[in-house]
């Protein structure tokens, strides 16, 4: 039954579309936060996600558990940081071509590995139920959420915290603000940034694991389109503090319900332009938030992409 | 502020950096020993660039053997096949015969054009990797451009269409490369933003305006007709684009290795500060290898359009540009070196088909391969410097 609600399905779908889509964003961008912050660029995030997926689909197709499809996401996305990390602690070794290189790697094996995936149906992520307070059949599916979603929105203010306020925390941004500094306190730089990219790999791993069994709940070789990616740039729109970053995801989970929420109303045309939003408003926000003469507020100081 | 510079002077960072730095020495060791007029010692700064040379082949020759060993244990354990057979299946379905021999070439002509496209930023210490975007643009607009001339002489509209099809690639790279000097936006992350807006914007025109009603499965534009697609090379099923693509990897050697320009792109690409200093225009030569790595991805997608598909269509779609970024820095960004690596990897995607029907191995081999390669090759980046027997031995 649904109750004819004229355009104002339009921002309802972005609602829902702000919760649903933006869980992936949340954890890629909190895991690239973290990781960024000491002082290394993990652009292969984009493979760990879609890797993260496939393997969650299969891992919940097998057992029967999505939660352990959620796990081995994690693990695997803990895996491919930690690689990562090992091979940008090997000298005159760039980050951001690991990370292009990683990306290809992990898509191709989650293309490989999943081509027996496309058609099984796994058993999803439930959702929990928050719109009950409502007649409204659209309000009441637009609230649904994800318990990932739920733990995104706990994680954040959580890894603000712990960044801020503790020892560990300090220990991450002294790597990432200066290697000199952190050598000189007796900080082993490449040992707290290989920890601190397998973290991001392990969230971003999650991330995946909530495309493949939630939203869209399925695995198929399109799945991810580049939301890794946007994730890296979001976290420069947040200056790398994860609670923005929370924002910053719901706002481009929003920008990316544009488009089927506009056919939901019956706007067909330009559908594929209306796709694009998402992309177009990362990079209009990486135009505003960016600027040449000074280096950015907040932004760690070994991070090679401000240079 | 301190550490920051610290950082930018330590070559660890960037091994784009350091390369042309390493050129540099090449070019001026031998004179400064012509100089120094000692017979034994030029023999040595010979032997010295011999040295060099032949380590910049043999590190790269390392990652492919490890990188076999490392795909082969992936065979063996996951796929569960001989690697062996798969290797010499590869072999023969990609310089086998005459015919699959053919059918690499014609893999490898897009692909030397799309390597062009990071190969020449590079330089600068730019990493771009929009050329999958560079080449769908370009070859929308010149099987659009193919349409409105529609009617002319056939030479007339080939021409049309390149120009076209290199304006639009440049153009979309050109943004990447501007907004990196302008506004200090990351352009790796810019460049495949823009091919994302690229693969959208074809798909509404294909869709919408340019729809060819005629195409029901694949929504196509119309076809440019069979007059004006670009013929094969004299006795070959391999078509021009081979040669064009050959053609503009000499001429940016030509550019970047022979004339003052490249001499200043490879100054600004050690050191912008240095360069600046110089009175060089950092954002004219960004502006122009930009430009010419744009046009020569479009270019790709122009010959795509006029020598394979005859009308652009979502096929332009085939990850020539992502194999183009792993081509270019398996050949260190030289433009010479492109071609045979592009050969190279033409053949692995050309067996790919024999492999999927001896095998039934899913397609997706070839890209486990690549990757596979791609970090095993970034990996042996640390390595130069490291093998005693390629290392300097000159006073």
């Amino acid at each position: 039954m649904q109750t004819d609600l004229g355009l104002w399905a339009v921002p309802l779908a972005m609602l829902a579309g702000a919760i649903r889509v933006s869980t992936p964003f949340i954890f890629v961008s909190l895991g690239e936060c973290l990781t960024e912050r000491s002082g290394r660029i993990n652009l292969g995030l984009e493979g760990t996600l879609v890797m993260g997926a496939m393997s969650a689909y299969g891992v919940a197709l097998q057992t029967g558990s999505p939660w352990a499809g959620v796990l081995v996401a994690g693990l695997i996305g803990l895996l491919l940081g930690g690689l990562h990390a090992a091979i940008c602690n090997l000298p005159r070794v760039n980050d951001i071509a690991t990370g292009i290189a990683l990306m290809l790697a992990a898509t191709g094996l989650a293309f490989f590995l999943g081509k027996p995936l496309v058609q099984p149906k796994a058993p999803n992520l439930s959702a929990v139920e928050l719109g009950w307070w409502s007649d409204i059949p659209q309000v009441r599916s637009a609230l649904q959420v994800n318990w990932l979603f739920v733990l995104g929105i706990v994680l954040a203010p959580a890894l603000w915290w712990a960044l801020r306020k503790t020892r560990w925390g300090l220990v991450v941004r002294l790597a990432g603000e200066s290697v000199d500094a952190a050598r000189a306190m007796g900080v082993s730089v490449a040992w707290v940034r290989l920890l601190a990219t397998a973290a991001g790999g392990f969230l971003s791993g999650i991330g995946g694991a909530f495309l493949s069994l939630y939203y869209p709940g399925s695995w198929n070789e399109g799945l991810s389109s580049g939301q890794g990616l946007m994730a890296v740039a979001l976290v420069i729109f947040a200056r790398w503090n994860p609670l923005r970053c929370l924002w910053a995801s719901l706002l481009f989970g929003a920008a990316g319900a544009i488009s089927p929420a506009l056919q939901s109303v019956g706007v067909t045309q330009g559908y594929y332009l209306f796709g694009a939003a998402p992309y177009v408003l990362t990079l209009a926000i990486m135009i505003i938030t960016c600027s040449p003469e000074r280096s950015l507020r907040g932004a760690p100081g070994e991070l090679g992409v401000t240079r | 502020m301190i550490a920051r510079d610290v950082a930018m002077a330590e070559p660890e960072h960037s091994p784009a950096h350091a390369e042309p730095a390493a050129a540099a020495v090449s070019i001026a060791g031998p004179e400064i020993v012509t100089g120094a007029a000692a017979g034994p010692s030029i023999r040595m700064a010979i032997d010295d660039r011999w040295r060099q040379a032949a380590e910049r082949v043999a590190v790269p020759l390392i990652a492919l053997a490890a990188s076999s060993v490392v795909f082969g244990v992936f065979l063996a354990l996951v796929a569960q096949v001989d690697p062996l057979e798969v290797y010499g299946l590869m072999y023969q379905g990609a310089f086998g015969s005459w015919f699959s021999l053919q059918n690499t070439l014609v893999r490898a002509a897009p692909l030397i054009l799309t390597a062009l496209c990071t190969a020449l930023p590079a330089r600068l210490g730019l990493v771009v990797i929009g050329n999958e975007g560079a080449l769908v643009a370009g070859g929308v607009a010149a099987a659009s451009a193919g349409l409105l001339m529609h009617g002319a002489a056939p030479i007339a509209v080939q021409l049309v269409m390149a120009v076209a099809g290199m304006a639009v690639g440049g153009l979309w790279i050109l943004a990447a490369g501007w907004l990196r000097h302008s506004r200090g936006v990351n352009e790796t992350i810019a460049s495949l933003l823009l091919t994302y807006i690229a693969i959208a914007l074809m798909n509404h025109l294909v869709e919408g305006p340019l729809r060819d009603p005629q195409s029901l499965n694949k929504p196509s534009t119309a076809p440019i007709g069979e007059a004006n697609m670009i013929g094969n090379l004299p006795g070959t099923d391999v078509h021009w684009g081979l040669a064009l693509g050959v053609i503009f990897c000499i001429g940016t050697y030509v550019l970047m290795r022979h004339t003052t320009f490249g001499f200043a792109a490879d100054m600004a690409g050690g050191n912008v500060r240095a360069a600046r200093g110089m009175g060089l225009n950092v954002g004219r030569l960004v502006a122009v290898t930009c430009l010419l790595g744009g046009a020569a991805a479009g270019l790709a997608g122009m010959i795509e359009v006029a020598a394979v598909h005859g009308r652009a269509n979502a096929s332009l779609v085939a990850g020539y540009g992502y194999a183009g970024i792993l081509v270019a820095f398996l050949a260190r960004h030289h433009p010479l070196a492109i071609v045979p690596v592009a050969v190279l990897m033409g053949g692995i995607s050309a067996s790919n088909g024999l492999l999927q029907r001896r095998l039934d191995l899913p397609d997706a081999t070839v890209l486990v391969l690549q990757g596979v390669i791609f970090v095993m090759i970034l990996a042996g980046e640390s390595l130069y410097g490291r093998i005693r027997l390629f290392q300097p031995r000159g006073a």
